[in-house]
């Protein structure tokens, strides 16, 4: 289990063989990458920066991890979040999760990033090809997919 | 000077287009003996000047977390050392 929160990219390769390679009772493993799109609400999109709020952020994700390990029976697990300038194209978060079975592998990633988009504290601001900065909204759809999990909070 | 006993210092730190509008990423806040709440404070915030105003125009789309965890506008400030105001997040 561990989370970081980095400028730098991640190699999805690598952190796969960091958390698997010695550990014979993983049988699935499921890997989410989230990646800059280059176009937002119609308009081309130039770059994006993430800011985020140190200490809480860390402190969130940990605990978040915590949950799905605990509700997933996850044997191993691993969260990297990416802040700073950002370009079209390039990643911003890698979410891993490593189980005896399927299942709880993917169901664990999929539950890892529901509560990461909706509680860790990243805020994207997106700026346009005319050079001009906005906040990005939070979604509604967000929570209700953070809702599915409801019986089970985070 | 507040000379009132019961008046609190903590650090109140601000992110994304709250600290854009409030001009601040953060600062030490001497927190009035009135304010109890986190909502409290929120709508304090509105009388401390232009940009503060701007920021705290509505007190629900803002959120706030107490030494690092979530929390909701009736919580008390009680004890807290940092208190964080930010928009809704958006990563992931």
């Amino acid at each position: 289990m561990s989370v970081s929160v980095q400028e730098a990219d991640f190699d999805l390769s690598a952190e796969v063989a960091a958390l698997s390679d010695a550990d014979t009772g993983i049988g699935a493993i499921a890997t989410f990458i989230g990646k800059v799109r280059g176009e937002a609400h119609g308009n081309k999109l130039q770059s994006m920066s993430l800011e985020h709020y140190p200490g809480m952020t860390e402190a969130e994700l940990a605990r978040i991890e915590a949950a799905a390990v605990a509700r997933f029976h996850l044997t191993a697990s691993r969260i990297i979040h990416r802040i700073g300038a950002l370009q079209p194209g390039d990643n911003i978060v890698l979410v891993i999760a490593c189980a005896p079975h399927r299942h709880n592998a993917i169901s664990a990633c999929d539950f890892l990033m529901d509560y990461l988009k909706t509680e860790a504290p990243f805020w994207k601001k997106e700026t346009g090809g005319d050079g001009h900065g906005s906040w990005v909204d939070a979604r509604e759809t967000d929570d209700a997919a953070r809702s599915r999990w409801h019986s089970g909070d985070a | 000077m507040s000379t009132n006993e019961n008046a609190r210092e903590v650090t109140v730190r601000y992110f994304a287009w709250v600290r854009e509008k409030v001009g601040l990423s953060e600062e030490r806040v001497t927190v009035p003996p009135d304010v109890k709440t986190i909502g409290d404070l929120a709508r304090w915030m509105q009388s401390r000047g232009d940009g503060y105003a701007s920021a705290f125009a509505k007190p629900d789309a803002i959120r706030a977390a107490i030494d690092h965890k979530h929390v909701q506008a009736l919580t008390q400030i009680g004890a807290a050392r940092e208190i964080g105001f930010f928009p809704p997040v958006t990563g992931g």
